[in-house]
């Protein structure tokens, strides 16, 4: 083993923005890979591992891939681009080779960070990817004079489509040497050393400066750059054949004129927000039902197999549907990150930031922050990992924060069961009652996030400059490969993040309403035998009454008699409070605590769908009904706003460093809800 | 073309617009900003403040 470890070689892959680096890194890896952060930063980093045979009898040997992050220099300007360049400036944990990834379509620019990397001192192979722009315009590219000129072995690549590979992969099995570098320092800078110094020591000591006094090293980044890219325009123009404009330039921007024009590009993008929400919400609807009906099957065949206990039942009602609650939603959640890798992977995705920025602007918040909003209305916990692409501290804050509020697929079940007790299936003009109750809801919720991001924009103060520069890449058509992976990828990340904390809460509240405090439970099983015996109650009913009694008598009982005083106001009962406790977890659990609220427990024997159950109890002592229009609608408003899940909390956690934001989002979202939920009450009662 | 702010200068210049490229500008977004502008044969979308800090000189085909 210790012998194979010398064989291994360390990659690092580096590459501008959208230069199809990911494409690569997934092309040569495979399902091979890890993902984590950089240590103390929330920068994804992703490596994988791949063994390359012997190839025209070169020895096999095995590669550790690093992908880092795209940038465009090693002047590194955010959090993300630091990390690249700090991966190859740490002496002690450098990669033994640099793969550079350059964009066919701008070569010139993917070449100032390729000369960068030679000067850096590191052995490079230069892979010249989406060659197929060039090639379908009838262009080509001398690569004998690139490799040439820029002393390092250079390959033509189409990652998407997987040529080339083959190629790179003999290249990489060769012995890569240093290259000498022609880099010479300019002479205010060997007079500042008092000697020659390398570009690398260049670079250490001009990013290791305060950036706001540094106007020698701005000097640096822009004579360096200037030089290169001078050096660079006259190597290509020997190289390429011709210099005009490529096909698919041409037609991105006939396609931009249709997608970005004053009229027709929000008509388009409002249409495809509605094909996407449309087939999200009625593509999952049978897959999510088979789910939904498959865990319940399971965890009615395991209560028969198993002996009765609490392990039992602690597996039946309290992990299996924790479970289900989760994998339920995993289709809407392939289907939302399916449609938005196919934005992505078109390009379309840079026209929508282009096309909102202005509006989002006004809000603290920039184009980019469209894609977190968008994705929040699956699920907000892969939508605030997409908040990494913002640059901005303060930008990415408040998109993060707001986010929650985006009515999630989450909601939908406490809706769905709500407007079908309580808002009558009527036409207004034109439109059935219901859907404008669940469209208004869905609105609601965006207004909400974007008050909030007011808010903040004037609280959150930031002495970073809001600046929103930003490639527009050229149309391609979108992948398979590249959206299945994608899907793969964010169903992952949600099943692992949310999972762990939904079955850990769900074991909790089991456990809250399975047991309560001594000796209760025990005189409510006696009184009911009692009554059993007595003939007043057949076993039937006795059972039922027997279950809701000790439902409330239950520790998660008390809690939700405790919290009675605080929702009273809003129109709530200790019912209601004991499922506003079970789904601060997560939302979607408030239809099975409604379910084990009346569950058996109606005596009742008309009525036996939970529907007819809710809509017929009454408030205590009296004839009006519980879930009446007024107080159903305050009920849908509060789970519009509040913060009931224990993922998005932890992931905001996470994403922010601190448990500050998500303390302030909490409080903030229940104090919307409380009021939200108590001004509808009033105003319907 | 010349820049009078480092900040933005410097994100230009790392993207290949140093002095001196030839730009052309493309279109505004629709409600009026930002725009959009090629340069070295990609499209780059910057916001109209930020682009008041790109000095241009206007020049024929």
């Amino acid at each position: 083993m210790n012998n194979r470890m010398n064989d291994t070689l360390n990659v690092a892959l580096v590459g501008n923005p959208n230069c199809g680096k990911s494409t690569l890194f997934n092309a040569l890896t495979g399902l091979n890979q890890k993902t984590g952060n950089f240590p103390g930063v929330t920068v994804e980093k992703r490596s994988g591992t791949f063994r390359i045979g012997g190839i025209q009898g070169k020895v096999s040997r095995n590669i550790n891939l690093i992908d880092l992050p795209g940038t465009y220099s090693l002047f590194p300007k955010s959090p993300d681009e630091y990390e690249t360049y700090r991966a190859l400036s740490n002496e002690s944990d450098k990669p033994d080779l640099v793969l550079i990834v350059a964009d066919a379509s701008g070569l010139s620019r993917s070449l100032i960070l390729c000369t960068q990397v030679i000067d850096m001192g590191f052995p490079v192979v230069l892979c010249v990817n989406m060659i197929d722009l060039l090639e379908e315009s009838g262009q080509t590219l001398n690569f004998e004079r690139l490799k040439d000129e820029l002393g390092v072995p250079v390959c033509a690549l189409n990652a998407r489509k997987g040529k080339g590979l083959q190629a790179l992969k003999g290249i990489l099995l060769d012995e890569h040497a240093k290259k000498t570098s022609s880099w010479t320092a300019p002479d205010w800078l060997v007079e500042k050393f008092n000697s020659t110094p390398s570009f690398a020591e260049c670079l250490i000591n001009a990013n290791a400066l305060d950036k706001s006094n540094t106007t020698d090293w701005v000097r640096f980044q822009s004579d360096d750059t200037s030089k290169r890219l001078n050096r660079i325009d006259a190597l290509l123009q020997q190289a390429r054949s011709k210099s005009e404009p490529l096909k698919a330039m041409v037609q991105t921007q006939k396609i931009d004129a249709l997608l970005t024009h004053p009229l027709w590009g929000f008509i388009i993008f409002l249409g495809v927000l509605l094909l996407m929400f449309q087939a999200i919400f009625s593509w999952s609807e049978l897959p999510m039902d088979l789910i939904d009906q498959g865990f319940a099957s399971a965890s009615a065949w395991l209560g028969a197999q198993l002996p009765s206990g609490s392990f039992t039942s602690l597996l039946t009602q309290g992990v299996l549907p924790g479970l289900g609650g989760i994998i339920m939603f995993v289709p809407q959640i392939a289907l939302l990150f399916g449609f938005i890798a196919i934005l992505e992977d078109s390009g379309y995705m840079a026209r929508v930031s282009f096309i909102n920025d202005r509006v989002l602007r006004r809000f603290g918040i920039n184009g980019k922050s469209i894609i977190p909003l968008i994705s929040g209305v699956a699920c907000a916990v892969p939508a605030i990992l997409s908040a990494r692409t913002i640059r901005n501290t303060r930008e990415r804050l408040i998109t993060i924060f707001i986010t929650p509020l985006m009515s999630c697929s989450a909601r939908i079940p406490v809706y769905t069961l709500l407007i079908a007790v309580a808002i009558p299936d009527t036409e207004s003009g034109i439109f059935n009652t219901r859907g404008l109750v669940l469209m208004g809801l869905y609105l609601l919720g965006l207004l909400a996030a974007l008050f909030s991001a007011l808010l903040m924009k004037y609280w959150v103060k930031t002495r970073e400059r809001s600046i929103f520069i930003m490639e527009m890449p050229v149309y391609r058509m979108p992948q398979r490969r590249v959206v299945l992976r994608t899907m793969f990828d964010k169903v992952k990340v949600f099943v692992l993040e949310a999972g762990k904390i939904i079955v850990a809460i769900s074991v909790v509240l089991w456990a809250l309403s399975s047991y309560g405090p001594s000796g209760e439970f025990e005189h409510i099983e006696a009184k009911y035998q009692q009554k059993i015996s007595t003939g007043e109650l057949n076993q039937e009913q006795a059972s039922g009454l027997e279950a809701a009694e000790k439902l409330r008598a239950s520790y998660a009982g008390m809690l939700g008699r405790g919290i009675e005083p605080v929702i009273a106001p809003l129109g709530f009962d200790w019912k209601i409070g004991i499922a506003l406790v079970t789904s601060f977890a997560a939302r979607e659990v408030f239809v099975g605590t409604m379910a084990t609220i009346y569950g058996v427990g109606s005596d009742d024997e008309q009525s036996s769908t939970l529907k007819e159950r809710m809509q017929n109890d009454k408030i205590h002592a009296s004839e009006n009904k519980l879930f009446s229009f007024g107080t159903s609608l305050a009920l849908m408003v509060f789970y519009a706003f509040a913060l009931q899940c224990m993922s998005t909390i932890a992931v905001v956690k996470r994403e922010t460093g601190s448990w500050k934001w998500p303390t302030y989002q909490f409080i903030w979202f229940g104090f919307l809800a409380w009021m939200g939920a108590f001004l509808v009450h009033m105003f319907f009662n | 073309m010349r820049f009078d702010d480092e900040e933005i200068g410097l994100r230009l210049i790392e993207m290949g617009c140093i002095p001196g490229t030839e730009i052309v500008v493309l279109r505004k977004a629709p409600l009026g900003d930002p725009l959009a502008f090629s340069c070295r044969g990609s499209i780059i979308s910057i916001r109209s403040r930020e682009a008041q800090q790109v000095m241009v000189e206007e020049c024929n085909e």
